[in-house]
């Protein structure tokens, strides 16, 4: 049974991995993911696991952002909290909840580490990454002057 | 291995070369009937070969320059893990995450963000999200105080709802590190805002993002009605005039 889902598993993946690469032949450059996911890969890719995903929208539906960004100290910065895996199991930040007890616990290494190899931290769908050429960035600071 | 599994394989297999013929068809095609007709009205084929491949390659530039509104970026919304783009269909754990769209059934709809109205869920009691990470009990401590900021140009002035914000937000996520809590003592501009400061820190990544869609939410107080626009001083000053 269990083998049996998990071939079931590797073709669906074949055919996803299929399609994924013909969308992206069809539109170059357009992720589609949800707005407001988050990737974090500070030190993921280095340590030959996949990037992390956290998507804002499935938390906010258990939590409000004061649960996270004030009592358990998650600034607002993708990338600036330095969360690591030993923080992790000491019941810091993604720890304080994913221990068991609140959520699953970290053995579901994939659930979290599900980023496509190689995608650099950053938050998916921000207006700043919308807009066509960031014009307000430039008006600040000069690219050609230092 | 049983039956079913070999079964599974094969269907795989056979979508994939499906998928592969018609892409191969969709991408190729323009290209073959170009390079026959080039070496089938010459015998000297490996010479026209080389020519036709650079008068494809010329084609394929000038058919994508001028696409149609080539700068508009349309993105399909709540699209399930495994197909947005950024989830890795090779990880066998990202097909047991949930896709928004199963999640968000039922929820008052938006157009733009997570195509949610976060803020209509949660006063309808589509959704009560935690303020407490252990406690579901605990209420949050809801401030009604609206702050209007006047706008120098010809959009409705902005009225900051303080009740929608301490719905989900503590005073301490904005006070002080991103406005000093007095009204008017913050230097708050669209610039600012579209770079990720101010309104910016959440609106435009969590919060409802900033595009046509969504102006009138911050900008929503219609300007009186004898409200002229100030002149610029090169307009005042325009020895033309
Ligand atoms: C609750 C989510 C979550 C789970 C479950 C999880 N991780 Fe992580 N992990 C993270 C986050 C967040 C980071 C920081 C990523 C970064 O910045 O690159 C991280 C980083 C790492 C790193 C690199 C940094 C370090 O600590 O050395 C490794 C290696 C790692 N995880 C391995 C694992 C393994 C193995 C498992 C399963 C036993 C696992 N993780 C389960 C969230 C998780
Ligand atoms: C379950 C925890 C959790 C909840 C609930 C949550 N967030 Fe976050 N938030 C995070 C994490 C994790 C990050 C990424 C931090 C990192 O990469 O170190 C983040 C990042 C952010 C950022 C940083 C964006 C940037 O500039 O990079 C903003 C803004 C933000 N969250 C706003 C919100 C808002 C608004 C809400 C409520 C609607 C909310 N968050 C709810 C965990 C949470
Ligand atoms: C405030 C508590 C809390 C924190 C902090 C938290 N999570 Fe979660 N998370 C949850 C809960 C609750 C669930 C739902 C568990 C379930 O479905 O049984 C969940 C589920 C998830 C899921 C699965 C979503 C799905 O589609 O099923 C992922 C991925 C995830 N969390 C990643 C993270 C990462 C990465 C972090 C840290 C950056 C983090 N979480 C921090 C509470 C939290
Ligand atoms: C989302 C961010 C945000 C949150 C959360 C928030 N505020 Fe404010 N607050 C503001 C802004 C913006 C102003 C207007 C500042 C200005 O006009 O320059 C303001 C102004 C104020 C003022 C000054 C009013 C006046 O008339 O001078 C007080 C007092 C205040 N807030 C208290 C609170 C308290 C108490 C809480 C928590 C219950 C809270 N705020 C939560 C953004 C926030
Ligand atoms: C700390 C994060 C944060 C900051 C900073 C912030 N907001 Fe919000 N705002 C939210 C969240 C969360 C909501 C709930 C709706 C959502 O997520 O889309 C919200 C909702 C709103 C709404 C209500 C929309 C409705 O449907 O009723 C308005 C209006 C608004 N914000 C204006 C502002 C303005 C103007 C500023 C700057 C002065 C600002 N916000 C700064 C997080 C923030
Ligand atoms: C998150 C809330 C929010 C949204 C969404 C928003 N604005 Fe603004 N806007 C503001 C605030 C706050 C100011 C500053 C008002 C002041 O002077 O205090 C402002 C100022 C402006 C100004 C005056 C020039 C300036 O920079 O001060 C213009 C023009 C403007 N907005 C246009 C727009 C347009 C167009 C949109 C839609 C694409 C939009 N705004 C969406 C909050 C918002």
């Amino acid at each position: 049974m269990a083998l049996n889902a998990q071939r079931r598993n590797l073709g669906r993946s074949a055919v996803f991995a299929m399609m994924a690469s013909l969308t992206a032949f069809a539109l170059p450059q357009v992720a589609h993911a949800e707005y407001a996911d988050v990737v974090i890969n500070n030190y993921a890719d280095a340590a030959g696991m996949r990037p992390v995903i956290f998507p804002h929208w499935f938390h906010r539906v258990r939590f409000r952002c004061k649960v996270c960004h004030a009592d358990l100290g998650f600034q607002f910065k993708a990338g600036g909290n330095k969360i690591n895996m030993a923080k992790i199991i000491d019941g810091q930040f993604c720890g304080a909840c994913h221990n068991g007890e609140i959520a699953w616990s970290v053995e579901n290494c994939g659930m979290c580490h599900s980023g496509i190899p190689g995608t650099p931290t950053h938050f998916h769908g921000s207006t700043v990454q919308r807009l066509i050429a960031p014009t307000y960035k430039a008006l600040e600071k000069p690219a050609d002057k230092k | 291995m049983s039956y079913k599994a070999h079964a599974r394989w094969l269907t795989a297999l056979v979508t994939m070369l499906i998928a592969v013929t018609a892409w191969s068809s969709e991408v190729l095609q323009p290209a073959q009937p170009a390079a026959v007709e080039w070496s089938s009205s010459t015998d000297q084929g490996s010479v026209f070969a080389a020519i036709s491949e650079s008068e494809v390659m010329h084609l394929a530039d000038v058919s994508s320059a001028n696409t149609f509104n080539q700068n508009l970026k349309k993105h399909e919304a709540n699209l399930p893990p495994p197909e947005d783009g950024i989830h890795d269909p090779n990880n066998e754990a990202t097909f047991a995450l949930q896709p928004p769209k199963v999640a968000f059934k039922g929820l008052p709809e938006s157009t733009f963000g997570n195509q949610v109205d976060w803020v209509k869920s949660i006063d309808q009691k589509a959704l009560a999200p935690r303020w407490d990470r252990v406690n579901p009990d605990e209420e949050p401590f809801v401030l009604d105080m609206d702050i209007v900021r006047p706008v120098k140009a010809s959009m409705p002035d902005v009225v900051f709802p303080h009740r929608q914000h301490t719905e989900w937000l503590a005073c301490s996520n904005c006070h002080p590190a991103i406005f000093i809590p007095q009204k008017g003592a913050n230097q708050i501009s669209m610039s600012a805002i579209l770079l990720g400061e101010k309104c910016g820190v959440c609106h435009g990544k969590v919060s409802f993002p900033i595009e046509t869609k969504t102006c009138k939410k911050c900008h929503s107080k219609p300007k009186p009605d004898d409200w002229k626009p100030p002149l610029s001083s090169a307009t005042v000053n325009n020895p033309w005039k």
